[in-house]
């Protein structure tokens, strides 16, 4: 099906439209900088202009939400956690593989990497980087990775589903509905700032999940437009404020239903108008600052950068990396695979945080639900218990946070038992990095270590 | 009705009244559909669904974009189309509802080992007993091979007893999680339920079959009771189980109704249930007649599959292209695909990510019917309030709140006042029309019945 947003308009009506021009906000408001910059990008154009345009709070019928987040946009800089999940379980003992632990050829007679074929791991002279993990190695190298080697908790669940759970809402408890990183910003975001968490993808990531606070979902950063079949011009622009503020009328309803489909409306009505400088149609209008790979994992990182770099106050998102890491046959070839295209991306959004200046603010923990047993099964491995972590930043401290078990000492499923667990992890992001009290968003986790994260 | 019965809706059965019926109970009016069914009165409209006089489908046949067939056993997503014309060309619409109802209570995916021709056969068995009896339902589902796969039952052996389904059985679908049974009815049942077995081959898995030799004939204590339960019998222990009536009313209100059943009326339900021998329809009748279901404040997120084959059978429009697979599954629900064994979670269908998606949906039923600016903009209004009752035309003239009546009027008005040139006062209403039509599926009204 062909969707030419234009498809109903004449040339005639395209020439008209840039010289249409919209409505004054505010009597006396100064003129947009610029040409052809509808309301709504002018709202959100940078958002010290959108302050300037809100601070005085004199404006009748202004978009709570995208006041919401202009103010918190106006706020100072927060600090920023990404988490990249490698789904299905990835296998840490390729990642870093202990090439020369006297066990691994045993248990990986097929499957073990030759010693030298990749970089070495400084911390641990057992241990070589996978060599699709070069990129990581260098981050590493210059003080920007911290690596948790096994990291995991007691009593491991070897379900994709419950541990995957656990680390989502950050305890070992099943039936808990909130995500860890939902109730973080619960605490720290507000009321009305969906972009404060948010979803890099179609779907909602659980552990955004938030009692009070509004998270949103990003598939694109440059394609948050809102086609409407024949439209175009002021007419379709204005569908996504039409929507929006049919949801925010809705928004007291006292029928849970139609309260929730208000907010589904509004929340993504603001979303919209806020990264609607970034991009349409899917073209990005953004400039990357380095030079990603391919793809819509290097896409998303590419313009969640952007996003950082237009001021939009974002303080948690999830994204997942490409690939299925359930290696449970032809193991070599798809991890390697998966491997190189997750690294890559992620030095390249390194270095992209590093050339705007926002790399102080951002830490990126890389997480998988468990790591993978030990022995190999065929041309793969199944499930295990203890995986690989890695946290990148430039404000990470770069020493290893646990250490390498050793393969002689595997639990009784011949499992790598964890010699770090996720919730102490947690606490020290939620304690050290956010400010916010670790026992208020970690229940049951306060005899757990926190680990020095930061430098 | 007995005094013992549950309530009867007493108020008003009108076009509105109607139109929720038919969203709860299937998928939306036909054009006229709701003023017909409004005229019969609550009981026969009830009737009609409950027991309907045909089970045919009407309308084309299905087909993907370029006009084929569809190949449901074969293609990704084409049994996802298949079920959805089904639900769209249905003259037995609840027959198809509750087929979905129990495809989300028995939730079995085809993500979990069953193949296409595996969970369509399930498809057939779910709505051979859609209105039927709750005993042979969880009889058969428990000897399907989908489930089978799906829960490990071929697992299940004497000498290596597999817990799976008989954990779920209890959990999932009958008596809800720790509600009158342990771990050890857990092990006994699963023990119960051994024996049966499939052949592994290039086709995948065939032959599906009880086998004695790998049943466990020995005696099983199930909630305090020791027999040489059989795998039937260990099925039907379960439904004897006090806690099996309550559980089944509750989630079967729930597919209905948002809020729970008051205490009487449950009561009253499980006592029709126990009673009428686990008959399904009555208590599907009786909650249709319930008050709760026509209350204003009790609306429900229309499931996505649900929307979908709603705005086809509003538009008078057939399947007619195979993206409503990825449509659907964008908005959260792939038939045949949910997200594991509990079912879809209807708390979680409308966020920032699904309400996208269900843009996306209706941006194509809207696109091939859109106004042209030339052909139709002499038949077009060029108010705001006509515009809005012509695009709420477009979708059966459904009920709207006032609320969200004012709110499209005043996108209308001001889209309308963006016209400066004359041919922009002459085109611009169509293109507000078209813009409406979008924004009346996307209100929380249509977004909710």
């Amino acid at each position: 099906m062909a969707h030419d947003p234009r498809a109903c308009c004449t040339e005639h009506g395209r020439a008209a439209r840039a010289g249409a021009g919209l409505p004054a906000i505010e009597a006396g408001m100064p003129d947009p900088a610029g040409t052809g910059l509808s309301r709504r990008s002018l709202l959100v154009r940078s958002a010290g202009l959108a302050l300037s345009v809100y601070g005085a709070g004199r404006l009748a019928g202004v978009p709570a939400f995208e006041e919401g987040i202009a103010q918190a946009a106006a706020g100072p800089d927060g600090s920023v956690l990404l988490t990249v999940f490698l789904d299905g379980g990835a296998d840490g003992l390729s990642v870093l593989a202990p090439v020369s632990d006297a066990d691994y050829r045993k248990l990986r007679p097929n499957l073990a990497l030759d010693a030298g074929a990749g970089p070495a791991f400084a911390e641990d002279e057992r241990l070589m980087w996978h060599p699709s993990a070069a990129p990581l190695a260098q981050l590493h190298g210059e003080g920007k990775l911290t690596v948790l080697p096994a990291v995991g908790y007691d009593h491991p669940d070897q379900s994709h589903f419950t541990s995957r759970h656990f680390w989502e809402v950050g305890a070992l408890d099943p039936t808990l509905r909130t995500g860890w990183m939902g109730r973080l910003l619960d605490r720290i975001g507000t009321p009305d700032n969906p972009l404060q968490g948010l979803s890099l993808g179609s779907q909602l990531g659980p552990a955004l999940a938030a009692g009070a606070n509004p998270v949103a979902a990003v598939d694109k950063a440059e394609d948050v437009g809102f086609w409407t079949p024949g439209t175009c011009g002021v007419v379709g622009d204005g569908v996504v404020d039409g929507f929006a503020a049919v949801g925010r009328d809705h928004l007291g309803s006292g029928d849970v239903a139609v309260a929730q489909a208000a907010r589904a409306a509004a929340f993504t009505g603001a979303v919209s108008t806020a990264l609607a400088p970034l991009g349409a149609d899917g073209k990005p209008t953004f400039t990357p600052q380095a030079a990603y790979p391919s793809g819509d994992f290097a896409g998303r990182l590419a313009g969640f950068a952007a996003m950082l770099a237009a001021g939009l106050p974002i303080r948690c998102a999830t994204v997942s990396a490409p690939g299925a890491y359930d290696t449970h046959a032809d193991q070599t070839e798809n991890l390697g695979k998966n491997l190189r295209s997750a690294s890559d991306a992620l030095l390249a959004f390194q270095r992209d945080l590093e050339a705007r200046g926002l790399a102080d603010r951002v830490l990126t923990l890389v997480w998988s639900e468990f790591g993978r047993r030990a022995a190999e099964n065929g041309s793969g491995t199944d499930h295990g218990a203890a995986g690989i972590g890695l946290l990148m930043g430039s404000r990470v401290s770069g020493r290893m946070i646990g250490e390498f078990p050793g393969l002689d000492r595997l639990d009784d499923e011949g499992n790598l038992r964890a010699t770090a667990d996720f919730r102490g992890l947690y606490g020290s992001l939620a304690g050290d990095w956010f400010g916010v009290d670790p026992a208020a968003v970690l229940p049951g986790a306060s005899g757990i270590g926190r680990p020095v994260i930061l430098r | 009705m007995s005094r013992s019965g549950p309530p009867v809706h007493r108020g008003a059965f009108g076009v509105e009244q109607a139109h929720r019926l038919l969203w709860r109970a299937g998928f939306g009016a036909r054009p006229g559909q709701a003023e017909r069914l409004a005229e019969m009165g609550l009981d026969r409209a009830v009737r009609s669904l409950t027991r309907p006089a045909s089970t045919r489908l009407t309308g084309p046949a299905p087909h993907d974009h370029d006009g084929h067939p569809l190949a449901p056993r074969d293609a990704w997503g084409h049994d996802h189309c298949w079920w959805l014309d089904r639900m769209v060309r249905t003259e037995a619409p609840l027959v198809e509802r509750m087929t979905l109802v129990w495809h989300d209570w028995f939730a079995t995916s085809k993500s979990g080992g069953p193949t296409q021709t595996l969970v369509l056969r399930q498809n057939a068995l779910l709505r051979r007993h859609a209105l039927g009896s709750f005993e042979d339902l969880a009889v058969d589902i428990t000897r399907d091979p989908a489930m089978l796969l799906w829960l490990n039952g071929v697992d299940n052996s004497r000498w290596a007893p597999n817990e799976n389904y008989a954990r779920e059985l209890q959990e999932l679908f009958c008596l809800g999680a720790g509600r009158g049974y342990g771990e050890g009815d857990v092990r006994e049942l699963a023990r119960a339920l051994t024996g049966f077995r499939c052949d592994w081959g290039d086709a995948g898995a065939t032959n599906f079959r009880f086998d004695a030799k790998s049943h466990d004939p020995g005696v099983k204590r199930i909630y305090g009771r020791r027999r040489r339960y059989g795998w039937q019998d260990g099925v039907r222990r379960v439904l004897d189980n006090p806690e099996h009536p309550s559980f089944v009313v509750a989630k079967l209100w729930s597919a209905f109704v948002p809020t729970p059943p008051p205490a009487a009326t449950a009561r009253a339900l499980e006592r029709m249930y126990v009673r009428g021998g686990r008959r399904v329809r009555p208590l599907v009748e009786a909650i249709l007649r319930h008050p709760h279901l026509y209350d204003d404040g009790r609306r429900m997120a229309k499931p996505p599959v649900v929307q979908a084959a709603g705005m086809l059978r509003a538009v008078g429009r057939y399947v007619d292209m195979t993206d409503w697979a990825w449509l659907c599954d964008e908005a959260g629900q792939l038939l045949f695909a949910p997200p594991n064994v509990a079912g879809w979670d209807d708390t979680r269908w409308l966020d920032t990510a699904t309400f996208r998606a269900r843009w996306k949906m209706a941006s194509y039923i809207c696109d091939p019917a859109a106004l042209k600016t030339d052909a139709d903009k002499a038949a077009v209004p060029t108010t705001p309030a006509a515009l809005v009752d012509a695009a709420l035309a477009f979708w059966g003239a459904p009920p709207l709140s006032a609320t969200t009546r004012a709110g499209l009027e005043r996108y209308a008005a001001g889209a309308l006042a963006t016209a400066a040139q004359k041919w922009e006062r002459e085109q611009w209403p169509v293109l507000v029309a078209n813009a409406l039509r979008m924004l009346i599926a996307m209100s929380p009204d249509l977004l909710t019945s």
